[in-house]
């Protein structure tokens, strides 16, 4: 489903992906994992359309999508989660994924009717908050969630646009214990319909949910394997010191 | 149209020019370094005008009327920011652009209430009037030639703060990334006085240069403040030899255009419609240029964040 | 919710009502007051549009003010009298100029919007003084009203002023309407998070400069009332100080609300109306308000009232 070849991004002197290769098959989890810094971050804002490659190809479905802007790759069901929550604030968490929903469903251009009150952007909303488990909470303004909803919040949206495939940034990041395992459990039951990749440092949730593993250390990817053999593998043990894998 | 009229009005462009850069140099920084938009740099452009004006005929000395007039914009300058812009600097550019177009009104009467709504006349001191011999073989008034020598001065003395000096360091590396530098322990308050009282006294210097040539009246500031924000638009945020630059091309192309359309598009159609069509024209030229740069380098020509 | 449809109720009556009531006290001054502030009004509706919930910073709304202005002027200047044809026109340029400026000044964001809106603005401030046919720098005396014949009479200063009346109350209406719809929906949405709004699918650039080509719109409409109101039709209608000024009543009176731009215009016409009776330099005293209120009163007026449209 996604093929990324080659992809290279510099900042200055800094090499944040040094020629990334890496293939996601269709209905696959596929995490990446590696030490702060790596550059998994610059990875996927690269897949999203937020950065563009120095050099390298991204294929999406086939179509290589490697300079089309983000706005293009969400419709095509690129979509994505980010590290750093990014929802909109002054709106409740209803209108938030109904926003996503809107933007899935043709061109804006409709001035009159109320968006608010329109069932085909309504419901669909609603179906999606309840599956985060954000349902009783649809009315809270996005701001006065807790932190745990609110990454709740970032998976809802990107799954209101019916992706093909999605992008999860450290969806558990800053997460408690019960909050974490709430969010395993929804991307334990995504996972059976979604393609996913999935960048996480939750090591319990990677290993649980994975199929496969890309190990990413200075912008290369050091291993991809199953997650049984990756717990195995001497460099990534390496670069991993320390930790418990 | 001869040649000697041509070189003549390329050297008005140039002085028009120059003028520009002393206001434009200040205000990319403080825009480039401290994101601050300030409207009211042109009341100091119009501060310094009337105190140099002011202080010239209490004193009775050109000379002493520029010092004393280039001294009180730079207190003028930094007592406004100390006052009333500190605050602003965390807000969106909105309160800012909002805030700062307060002190513009509040200016333009302050000014009004104290010498009055008509305009003075600031005259050339007697040592700078006269003429000079140009190569072409006319003359050009010995003033205008004045202004463009100082504005190329202070472009030096400029290029030479920027470039070579410790404070020039940290305002380039300012304009390129202004949290790393708070975050480096530079003292950024203190930098971004620096910084304000720089541009304050390099437009207060630019007004009390163009009295004698424009109106001494209130709201002359604004006029060419939005001149300024064509030059740092097409020069680039935050770099001085964008101002420089721009400053140069917006100069010259405006004041050759007032000169040349008119006669110009005379010979293309008929005389009587370029008279409106020639001066309507001239007076959209820089706008023009303005959209054609921003339509292929949205970031101006030379932006400091590349 | 219900107290706000009490409150506008109340308000509208008390502008229906005022006509009547101001001439039997044999003030008309404050019906041509009024009538000044709601067609000002409408053009800080339209700047709501975009500034308030679109977040665009645009300087040089009052171009269209002026653009309104003077497409009745001229073509009264050469004999089209009629308001059918002078308005569409009018609104049309508008739009048209707002299509252009737009489609070059929203690629940019930031300072770079503020200093380019403006500078357009003053483009078309010097075209206007330039162009001496039209009275260059004095302005240009209207030769008729717009005639509407059969339907109503501009001339009758009542029958104007419900007619500003009833299209300051459209306009209100429109932009609700607008800005609850899906479009006004993205819309707000790239004000609030763009980097959000292009991760779920869209590219807020269209979205933006359509909103811009409406406020313009709606603002020249506002211009080609403020010409049958003043009767004379000068270039410091477009100057960044009317600009400023209808900025001001969008944020005095609570950004991004239905009432906001409303309660701006009111407030801030009658506090200059008030200021300068009272001494010829009320500038220097607004000034500093203005200020003060920036610095301290965030949330404009409307936000006393209650809360800003969520």
């Amino acid at each position: 489903m996604l093929e990324v070849k080659g992809l290279t991004k510099s900042f200055g002197a800094l090499r944040a992906c040094d020629s990334i290769d890496l293939d996601v098959k269709e209905g696959e989890t596929h995490a990446v994992i590696g030490p702060n810094g790596a550059g998994k971050t610059t990875f996927i804002s690269q897949l999203a359309g937020n950065l563009r490659p120095d050099a390298g190809s991204v294929h999406f479905a086939g179509a290589d999508i490697t300079s089309l802007p983000a706005p293009r790759r969400a419709r095509l069901g690129l979509a994505r989660s980010f590290q750093i929550t990014s929802v909109y604030p002054e709106f409740s968490a209803l209108d938030n994924v109904a926003l996503a929903v809107q933007a899935h469903s043709g061109h804006s251009f409709r001035f009159w009717r109320a968006a608010r009150g329109d069932p085909a952007l309504v419901q669909p909303a609603r179906k999606v908050l309840d599956e985060v488990g954000l349902g009783e909470r649809s009315h809270v303004l996005a701001a006065n969630l807790a932190h745990g909803e609110q990454r709740q919040l970032e998976v809802a949206m990107a799954l209101a646009t019916e992706p093909r495939l999605l992008l999860l940034d450290e969806p558990m990041a800053g997460m408690g214990i019960e909050e974490s395992q709430r969010m395993i459990d929804l991307l334990a039951r995504l996972k059976q319909t979604k393609t996913i990749i999935l960048v996480e440092h939750d090591m319990d949730a990677v290993f649980r949910l994975a199929d496969r593993i890309s190990v990413l250390v200075y912008g290369r990817v050091i291993a991809t394997d199953v997650p049984e053999r990756i717990k195995l593998n001497e460099e990534v043990r390496k670069a991993y010191l320390g930790e418990d894998l | 149209m001869s040649f000697a009229l041509l070189f003549e009005q390329l050297l008005n462009g140039l002085q028009f020019g120059v003028t520009l850069f002393l206001m434009a140099a200040g205000l990319t920084l403080v825009f480039g370094i401290m994101n601050f938009i300030n409207l009211a740099h042109g009341s100091l452009f119009m501060v310094g005008a009337y105190l140099a004006l002011a202080a010239a005929n209490w004193t009775g000395s050109y000379l002493l009327g520029v010092v004393l007039g280039l001294a009180g914009t730079l207190v003028v300058g930094m007592v406004v920011e100390v006052v009333a812009l500190r605050t602003l600097y965390d807000r969106d550019h909105l309160d800012q652009v909002l805030a700062t177009f307060g002190l513009i009104l509040f200016f333009n009467e302050l000014v009004a209430m104290i010498w009055g709504r008509a305009a003075l006349f600031a005259s050339v001191p007697p040592f700078l009037s006269g003429h000079i011999e140009l190569f072409t073989g006319s003359s050009y008034p010995l003033y205008r030639a004045v202004i463009i020598g100082v504005g190329l001065v202070v472009a030096v003395i400029l290029w030479y703060v920027v470039t070579r000096t410790r404070l020039g360091m940290l305002i380039r590396a300012g304009a390129t990334n202004r949290t790393m530098v708070a975050a480096l322990g530079v003292n950024i308050r203190l930098l971004y006085t620096v910084v304000f009282g720089f541009g304050a006294a390099l437009a207060g210097l630019a007004g009390l240069l163009s009295g004698p040539i424009y109106n001494v009246q209130p709201g002359m500031g604004e006029l060419i403040l939005i001149q300024v924000f064509v030059v740092i638009v097409i020069g680039g945020i935050g770099s001085i030899r964008g101002a420089l630059v721009g400053a140069i091309i917006v100069g010259v192309v405006d004041t050759l255009g007032r000169a040349f359309l008119k006669p110009l598009l005379g010979t293309l159609i008929s005389p009587p419609a370029a008279e409106s069509a020639g001066p309507a024209l001239a007076s959209m030229l820089i706008y023009l240029l303005m959209a054609v740069v921003l339509s292929f380098r949205p970031q101006g020509l030379f932006p400091a964040k590349g | 919710m219900n107290t706000r449809l009490i409150l506008w109720g109340i308000a509208v009556l008390v502008l229906i009502a005022l006509p009547p009531v101001v001439l039997a006290v044999g003030q008309p001054f404050y019906l041509d007051l009024t009538r000044r502030i709601m067609i000002l009004a409408i053009a800080a509706i339209s700047l709501n549009l975009i500034l308030g919930y679109g977040g665009l910073v645009s300087f040089g709304h009052a171009a269209y003010l002026g653009i309104g202005a003077y497409t009745v002027g001229i073509m009264g200047f050469y004999g089209i009298t009629s308001g059918w044809l002078q308005w569409p026109v009018a609104i049309g340029a508008s739009a048209l100029v707002a299509l252009a400026i737009g489609a070059v000044s929203i690629r940019t964001s930031g300072i770079y919007f503020i200093m380019i809106t403006l500078a357009f603005t003053q483009m078309l401030y010097y075209l206007g003084i330039s162009i001496a046919e039209f009275g260059g720098d004095d302005g240009m005396r209207l030769k008729s009203k717009s005639l509407f014949p059969g339907l109503i009479d501009l001339r009758d200063p009542v029958a104007f002023y419900y007619v500003a009346l009833g299209l300051m109350l459209v306009s209100v209406f429109l932009v609700y309407r607008i800005v609850n719809s899906r479009f006004g929906m993205a819309l707000r949405a790239a004000k609030s998070n763009e980097a959000r709004t292009r991760a779920i699918g869209f590219s807020p650039y269209p979205y933006r400069l359509a909103a811009f080509v409406i406020a313009g719109a709606m603002c020249g409409l506002a211009g080609a009332l403020y010409a049958n109101h003043t009767n004379y039709i000068t270039p410091g209608l477009m100057s960044w100080q009317q600009s400023g000024d209808i900025m001001f009543m969008v944020i005095l009176g609570g950004m991004a609300t239905t009432a906001g731009p409303v309660l701006g215009a009111f407030v801030l016409l009658l506090l200059e109306d008030l200021l300068s009776a009272w001494t010829q330099h009320w500038q220097v005293i607004l000034g500093p308000l203005l200020i003060l209120s920036v610095i301290f009163f965030r949330r404009g007026l409307a936000g006393v009232f209650y809360k800003p449209d969520a």
